[in-house]
């Protein structure tokens, strides 16, 4: 039997009341949950005070640079499908430095978990706007108040048509803890977009502004439903919708992929007589 | 025999000269192809250059026996580069006065569209080739894309093939060769694509950049049948990091491309450096900065392929002087990757990666592909991925091929891979890395010395020049001078023990490179403080060749 202590226990460099303590403990009670063994699962993270969360469990671990986890985790499940790949970074990392690989993912459809801490700022640069900011957020860098749009994640998953797109509160870790078993469940690629107050930078989202707005989705929603999901997408501001939005089943990438019907590619020798006869096609 | 195919894009002159270049070589000739082109689909002048001999030959020449001129414009650019004795082909319409023009009725022997094919007949029949010969060829090349073109092809080929047996001009035929000896005819990029597949290759990401192209394509599709996976990435960025994170969980994989793109993937060649990744990058250079001369050729990235990728970190890099060496050091690439767990460096350039050559059959004994190295995944406990030992390399180990963990991270971070401000552990970590330097060094090519120690000229080469240098060598040997050469097929790092005796005994050292600032030439100077005598440089985004470079040493008086 999988259990916590499995996962182990460390010291963080967190403020005192981040949000980023209860996701860690939602992640590690979904693995324990699904009875994943540490060494089944590969982690793979960016840069900011999220990508550090899994550098606080026993896991498999890639912890590079910012905004390129989703093409490390892509190419990492595409060399071995058997791992439970699960991306873990902040909002500037996925949805800003990242931008174009957000939507290369979800076109692919690659089976991994994307778990997004978003506090709607930059807290480990102390207090720049994130894409997800507020309209008019005021920070040291926008003096004046945030110009752009804020970035809307679920909308854009929706859109595109990503295959389960879920948003998540770290104030609900019951509720969280059960998505991030439902995404990683899910065949093919699945977004948990979890907003987290940032204690030390975001004094306008904060956990209480959080608390009063979030509502969990009614127990007759259907997640298949397109257009339903695009309007449920559309939403933010007095009521900011929880749970799974959209969700849809369409192959795999992997599953897609003819190298990738004998097995993973790891420890594969070469075929040297099929080389040989591709090489005589050359003379 | 020098043959030249000009005309526009999109009126076929790569395909046929392709297919003469392949029954050239199927008839047992040495061929140098140097392929001219303009970044646009249609229109345009574009060149394919057969330089063609029944003795080994290794650059391409400047003058032309053979004019093929599927368009006008190609007789007025390039008559003043024929031979006295030389040849152009061109349809019987053309206005140009040039009594050696072969005037080829194309309207009668082909609809328009296959008029190339038309032109590969009379090409063919002029040089002597087998009818027969060009006729598989042509079948092969043509029968699994489009079966019912395929007769109408044949028909044409045998009407200029008949029609040119038969002209009041010819050419010198070229000597037949008994029993052809089978050779392979692949480019620079093919033989890249195969030497990685020889090595274990599993995974290639790429976003299409010429020059670099056609090896995603060549591997593309071969994926299916060697099992392994291509994906082109939506940037740059995204495919060097899909690399790492492939060989991260175990799967031998690289990355190719240009400049430009390159310059997109350096901060993943740092993180391959920290997390220790091995890696392979092919950079096919063209001319720059930014843009630059897109389908044109220049060795100016060395300095910037050298020092890519912020922090200090080993590296080494290899530069093919042949199509031979393309395949056989992407084998090597991949295994010093693994083995020093680095990234390494194939660079090439537009001559190398689109120049077609006669190739030995590949020697695939004793060739093992680098996942093997990786098969023994035990290990006691603690496991330490960046453990500190002697020679730097620490156990690699696979996530999730056994109950180890394996953690590894962009920042600093101690052997069990989590990020760490100790800056006792950041010393050590940097010095374990750098140590991996000294069997990197161990394991160089030495560069390859023609000639006397004691010569009155010393041509230094790196990559793709080594062909021209070393028949531009042979014309001034031939002439009386004591010429040597000295050619680096690794450019990174040098063996600053080996080489200085060279510079030491010639009374004058020339270096020869495909960029203004003759980048190689002061790589060697900072390493091992000589210093060359004077340099010879192009950056005109052709390649280098004897004619060239005899051309520059006359400048020089040196000939």
């Amino acid at each position: 039997m999988v259990n916590l202590d499995h996962y182990g226990n460390y010291e963080t460099a967190w403020c005192p009341g981040c949000g980023n303590f209860s996701i860690l403990r939602a992640v590690k009670n979904a693995l324990v949950s699904l009875q994943l063994a540490p060494y089944q699962v590969l982690f793979v993270s960016g840069i900011g005070q999220a990508a550090k969360a899994p550098h606080y469990m026993n896991v498999n671990l890639f912890d590079g640079l910012h905004g390129r986890a989703l093409p490390v985790a892509s190419g990492a499940k595409i060399a071995n499908p058997q791992l439970t790949v699960i991306v873990e970074s902040g909002d500037g990392c996925t949805y800003g430095e990242g931008g174009n690989h957000f939507l290369a993912a979800m076109r692919r459809n690659i089976d991994l978990t994307l778990l997004v801490h978003n506090n709607q700022v930059y807290g480990l640069t102390k207090g720049q706007a994130s894409p997800t900011s507020d309209w008019g957020f005021i920070t040291k860098a926008q003096p004046t108040g945030v110009r752009s749009v804020p970035f809307n994640p679920i909308a854009i998953a929706v859109a595109m048509g990503a295959s389960f797109v879920a948003r998540g509160f770290a104030g609900f870790e019951d509720h969280l803890t059960e998505l991030i078993k439902q995404a990683i469940t899910h065949k093919g690629f699945s977004l948990v977009d979890i907003l987290q107050p940032c204690v030390s930078f975001n004094k306008v989202n904060t956990f209480s502004w959080y608390k009063k707005r979030c509502q969990q989705l009614p127990l007759d929603y259907d997640p298949t439903n397109w257009e339903e999901a695009l309007k449920t997408a559309a939403k933010w501001g007095e009521i900011i919708p929880l749970g799974v939005i959209y969700r849809q089943e369409r192959p795999t990438f992997t599953e897609m992929l003819p190298a990738l019907q004998s097995g993973s590619l790891v420890g594969r020798g070469l075929d040297k007589t099929k080389f040989n006869k591709i090489l005589g096609e050359f003379a | 025999m020098n043959i030249l195919i000009g005309g526009e894009a999109g009126q076929g002159l790569a395909t046929v000269g392709e297919i003469l270049a392949k029954s050239l070589v199927r008839s047992g000739y040495y061929i140098v192809v140097t392929q001219s082109y303009q970044s646009r689909i249609r229109g345009g002048h574009n060149t394919f250059a057969i330089r063609v001999s029944s003795q080994p030959i290794w650059a391409p020449r400047e003058s032309y026996d053979l004019l093929v001129a599927l368009n006008e414009e190609t007789i007025t650019l390039h008559q003043k580069e024929l031979t006295p004795s030389g040849l152009i082909v061109a349809d019987q319409g053309c206005a140009v006065d040039e009594k050696n023009c072969i005037r080829v009725p194309f309207g009668h022997l082909a609809p328009r569209p296959l008029a190339n094919v038309a032109a590969l007949g009379v090409a063919g029949a002029l040089l002597g080739l087998d009818h027969e010969l060009i006729s598989l060829t042509l079948e092969k090349f043509f029968g699994k894309k489009k079966a019912e073109l395929s007769k109408e092809n044949q028909q044409v080929l045998q009407a200029a093939y008949q029609w040119a047996t038969t002209p009041s001009l010819a050419l010198p035929k070229l000597p037949k060769i008994a029993d052809p000896p089978p050779r392979l005819i692949l480019h620079g990029n093919e033989a890249i694509a195969l030497g990685a597949i020889s090595a274990g290759l599993k995974f290639y990401a790429f976003y299409p950049m010429t020059p670099s192209t056609s090896i995603g394509l060549t591997l593309a599709r071969l994926a299916t049948e060697m099992e392994l996976v291509v994906e082109q990435a939506e940037d740059e960025i995204a495919a060097i990091n899909m690399a790492i994170g492939a060989a991260f969980a175990g799967a031998p994989s690289m990355v190719g491309t240009s400049g430009g793109g390159f310059a997109l993937m350096v901060e993943g060649v740092s993180l391959a450096g920290m997390t220790e990744t091995p890696l392979v990058i092919v950079v096919a250079q063209r001319p720059g900065p930014a843009t630059g001369l897109p389908t044109r050729t220049e060795q100016g990235d060395l300095n910037f392929v050298l020092h890519a990728g912020h922090g200090e970190f080993p590296r080494a890099i290899l530069a093919p002087a042949t199509v031979e060496e393309c395949f056989y050091l992407t084998y090597k690439a991949f295994h010093l990757a693994e083995k020093f767990q680095s990234p390494v460096f194939i660079l090439t350039d537009q001559f190398l990666a689109d120049s077609y050559r006669a190739v030995e059959p590949f020697t695939l004994e004793g060739l093992t592909p680098v996942s093997l190295l990786l098969k023994d995944q035990s290990y006691s406990l603690p496991y330490r991925r960046f453990a500190f030992t002697e020679n730097g390399v620490s156990p690699r180990l696979l996530p999730g091929l056994s109950e180890h963990l394996v953690v590894a991270g962009s920042d600093e971070h101690t052997e069990d891979g989590h990020l760490t401000e100790d800056l006792e552990v950041r010393q050590k970590m940097v010095e374990k890395r750098l140590r991996k330097m000294a069997g990197i060094k161990r394991e160089i090519i030495l560069p390859h010395f023609e000639g006397e120690e004691k010569a009155d000229l010393l041509l230094l080469s790196w990559g793709s020049t080594k062909g021209a240098v070393t028949e531009a060598a042979e014309i001034l040997r031939a002439a009386g001078q004591k010429v040597s050469t000295l050619h680096f097929s690794q450019v990174w790092p040098l063996p600053t023990d080996h080489f200085p005796k060279y510079f030491l005994g010639a009374k004058k050292i020339i270096s020869i490179e495909g960029n203004a600032t003759g980048q190689f030439a002061s790589l060697l100077r900072r390493e091992s403080g000589l210093a060359v005598s004077q340099k010879i440089s192009r950056y005109d985004g052709l390649p280098i060749t004897p004619d060239y470079i005899l051309r520059k040493l006359g400048e020089m008086n040196l000939w």
